[in-house]
């Protein structure tokens, strides 16, 4: 399976108007993990999905599916699984007869529906219109098409939006799984919370262009920094029993600062010398959404400026 | 997971392509709105249908009285046999040479004066004199004829629908015109001369089972004047008035085993009054050598009575129902966003697009099919039990009629799907669909332009298609109403179709390069 399931996007650009929408985004999805495609709103990862499956015309760049372009993959679904739009349905189209039609496009037996109808869950709904289904089932329904092909490569865009908690915890557990299987998982948010624990690997865009490629760990590490937050009633002794030392000192809060530059055991000390009480001192640990906030706030800055001065 | 190669082979492709095919099938059939408007399509068509011949009531004289039998010709069309016909047999082989010396008639005109006759000299166009070999005096029996005409010269026509032209003019005592109509086995050669002398061949017929024992003569005949007028709205009146032909023979001469004595005559096709009478009879007057035949009537295919398509006035209907069945099969995939999922699964876009069409083209044609199927026959009974005449036309023309307006259907349902996949919205698509084939079709149809303008509408839009349900032809050598709103239509039926197949056509392969060229 491996040889088949990677993404490999290279150089993308394509210009909407006077707009960059991609601007030379690069990167590879590769299998036996889940990897995170993050960024803002507008950053380009729609875009960049529909690139990759053929729908839209990048003006510069590559995008490979297993190493050939969509449009040449015979049998397509069984190469390559996307969730888009859990919306884009039929109303009056049952759920099974919706499955049925993109099996008999795929040369896939009824058979195959029918599994893919019980593996996401939704034998009872089967024979119901889709106008009818809620969001979550809707999505259901979106990942049993996706499935159907038994394919390598996996692309959902936005899966979780608008789930409620159960239906988040499904997707979790249920794409970790496919991962595990060996496929490629490639997963967008524009919210890193929502992939936390989910991915092992995020891509995070802005701008139209890769902005980290990285673990998750490293990713969490790199923006922790070795800060250390101290609560304690008296700040300005605090302060001054650790400005000496060559730590950078900030305060964040009515009774917490936050220190740099110098480690948790060093801080208990000086502050134990000058006899400063407190009541906390703790190696900060910053959240994937801290790391990714200040990843991205250079793009979403640049973005708002840019449509200021648009206007 | 096995290696694919790049290249697919062609099997592989035909299958990819049965695929698509069988994909669409399911898309199509799964969404019960569509399957039910495709059906209501063909019941609005059979339901207009047989309201429409339900209403048309016919009789002739009394209520109930049964008309005349309408004679039928060799090639199974209905025919006017009606001439005056100076004959003798012919046994085998022989000929008949004779000299026309003149040729005059008599024009009954629109009444001037309320009640008064208004009869004028004159001949119509297609008044016709000269020499005839027939198989009998049994209406509608096989002939081949030699003639002057009123104003179209030298004719040989054979078997009602053969006309070939001679040389033009016509004739009078300076320039008389001699014909000459020979009969070899089932052969028969007209020759025409204005001296006699110097014979030149006008045209060869064979006819089929031709007896040994032939009726051999003179006729005359005129085709009733033909008025048409322009009424309110745009419509037209047809009239037809009595007219008659009188030819001045002389120089008979017959070759071969022709009966001796008397010369036989007969009114063939003249219908009586009540009295007995001979209603405007024909007439021969012999001086010498020289005979003055009067006749009138024609002997050409006949266009008075109902047509086959008459059942089908109720496709415009269904049509409007097919169109937008058509074009929302793609404008919903594109409201939806599914138009996405479907390239999904079929990226190559011009075979995706190709394999819906062929889809919804065959929906149309079964669901057309089962229309004209039932109606064609459904609707003729309606209209003969309603007393009404149907032309009778071969059952290959009948398959035409039927099976070609489920083409038309198909082709109208490719055309309006395409405008769809062009403009991917149900309302223009719908609104642009209508306008280039049912509006034009209903305008040419309804004489709110001039004939003109309607013939040019009917070759030129997807509407000229429709030329595909006309079962009579229009023949050059009849005079007749040959308009659109009589129901001829300007190109031949196959040149018609092919018409609206090119638009089909082209909006399919535009509706392909956008598809191409856009972002999905």
């Amino acid at each position: 399976m491996n040889g088949e399931a990677t993404i490999e996007v290279n150089g993308l650009r394509k210009r909407f108007g006077p707009t960059a929408a991609l601007n030379g985004m690069s990167f590879t999805v590769r299998p036996g993990r889940v990897t995170g495609f993050v960024g803002p709103n507008g950053a380009g990862k729609s875009t960049t999905m529909r690139v990759i499956l053929g729908l839209d015309a990048a003006d510069e760049g590559t995008a490979l599916v297993g190493g050939r372009p969509y449009r040449c993959l015979r049998d397509p679904l069984r190469h390559v699984g996307a969730l888009l739009d859990a919306a884009a349905l039929q109303p009056s189209r049952t759920a099974r007869n919706h499955l049925l039609w993109l099996a008999h496009s795929q040369g896939l037996e009824a058979r195959r529906v029918d599994e893919v109808i019980e593996q996401v869950g939704l034998r009872s709904a089967a024979r119901r219109r889709a106008g009818g289904f809620s969001l979550g089932m809707r999505q259901r329904l979106g990942i049993a098409a996706a499935l159907l092909g038994d394919p390598p490569v996996l692309m959902l865009d936005e899966p979780v939006n608008g789930l409620d908690p159960e239906g988040i915890m499904w997707i979790r557990g249920f794409l970790r799984s496919l991962a595990a299987q060996g496929r490629a998982v490639l997963v967008s948010s524009h919210l890193m919370s929502e992939l936390q624990g989910t991915a092992d690997h995020l891509i995070v865009v802005g701008r139209g262009r890769v902005i980290a490629d990285t673990g998750v760990a490293d990713l969490i590490a790199a923006a922790s920094r070795g800060r250390v937050t101290v609560r304690t009633l008296a700040p300005e002794r605090a302060m001054a029993a650790l400005v000496p030392t060559g730590a950078a000192v900030t305060v964040t809060g009515g009774d917490t600062l936050t220190v740099s530059g110098v480690p948790a055991e060093r801080i208990v000390e000086f502050l134990a010398a000058n006899a400063v009480p407190f009541s906390e001192v703790a190696a900060h640990r910053a959240t994937l959404e801290e790391a990714y906030m200040e990843l991205t706030r250079d793009a979403v800055e640049f973005r708002a400026a840019g449509r200021e001065t648009a206007r | 997971m096995t290696t694919v190669s790049h290249r697919s082979t062609p099997k592989t492709r035909r299958q990819g392509f049965a695929r698509l095919l069988h994909a669409e099938w399911t898309k199509f059939r799964t969404v019960r709105g569509w399957v039910i408007g495709m059906a209501s399509a063909a019941l609005v068509t059979v339901l207009l249908g047989v309201f429409s011949a339900s209403g048309s009531q016919s009789s002739c004289g009394a209520p109930g009285e049964a008309c005349p039998a309408v004679p039928v010709g060799p090639g199974g069309e209905a025919v006017d046999d009606k001439f005056y016909f100076v004959h003798r047999s012919l046994e085998g082989n022989g000929a008949i040479t004779v000299r026309v010396t003149s040729m005059t008639g008599q024009i009954r005109k629109p009444d001037a004066t309320s009640g008064v006759r208004n009869v004028v000299p004159g001949l119509e166009p297609w008044a016709k004199a000269g020499v005839i070999i027939k198989a009998g005096t049994r209406l509608g029996s096989t002939y081949a004829a030699l003639m002057v005409t009123g104003r179209h010269g030298v004719r040989m026509q054979h078997d009602f629908t053969h006309d070939t032209a001679g040389r033009p003019g016509g004739v009078s005592r300076t320039s008389p015109r001699w014909l000459r109509l020979i009969r070899s086995g089932d052969t028969l050669t007209g020759y025409e001369s204005a001296d006699g002398g110097q014979w030149a061949k006008v045209g060869t017929a064979h006819l089929a089972g031709l007896p040994a024992t032939v009726q051999v003569g003179l006729f005359a005949a005129s085709p009733g004047d033909l008025t048409v007028q322009q009424a309110d709205l745009g419509g037209s009146i047809a009239a037809i008035r009595f007219a008659q032909a009188t030819a001045v023979f002389d120089r008979v001469s017959l070759q071969g085993k022709a009966a001796g004595g008397a010369w036989s005559r007969d009114d063939m096709g003249a219908t009586r009054e009540p009295d007995g009478e001979i209603h405007h009879p024909g007439g021969v007057v012999q001086s010498g050598g020289t005979f003055t035949v009067t006749g009138v009537g024609d002997i050409a295919p006949r266009a008075e009575g109902q047509t086959i398509e008459k059942t089908l006035s109720g496709v415009v209907a269904g049509l409007l129902v097919v169109i937008v069945v058509a074009v929302v099969f793609i404008t919903a995939e594109y409201r939806r966003g599914l138009m996405r999922t479907t390239l999904l699964a079929g990226p190559r876009r011009g075979r995706t697009l190709t394999a819906k069409a062929i889809v919804i083209a065959a929906v149309t044609f079964i669901a057309g099919l089962a229309a004209t199927g039932v109606m064609v026959p459904l609707g003729t009974h309606i209209l003969r039990s309603n007393g009404n005449y149907i032309l009778p036309v071969s059952s290959l023309t009948e398959l035409r009629v039927a099976a070609g307006m489920a083409a038309l259907f198909a082709v109208f349902a490719v055309f309006a799907f395409a405008l769809g996949a062009v403009f991917r919205r149900s309302a223009a698509a719908i609104t642009v669909a209508l306008v280039v084939i049912i509006l034009p079709r209903i305008i040419a149809t309804t004489s709110v332009l001039p004939t003109g303008a309607s013939q040019w509408l009917l070759r030129l839009t997807p509407a000229a298609g429709f030329a595909i349900q006309q079962s009579i032809p229009a023949y050059p050598q009849v005079l007749g109403d040959h308009t659109p709103q009589a129901g001829y239509y300007p190109l031949a039926p196959w040149a018609g179709l092919a018409v609206s197949c090119g638009y089909a056509a082209l909006a399919l392969g535009l509706a392909v390069f956008l598809l191409r060229r856009r972002d999905a």
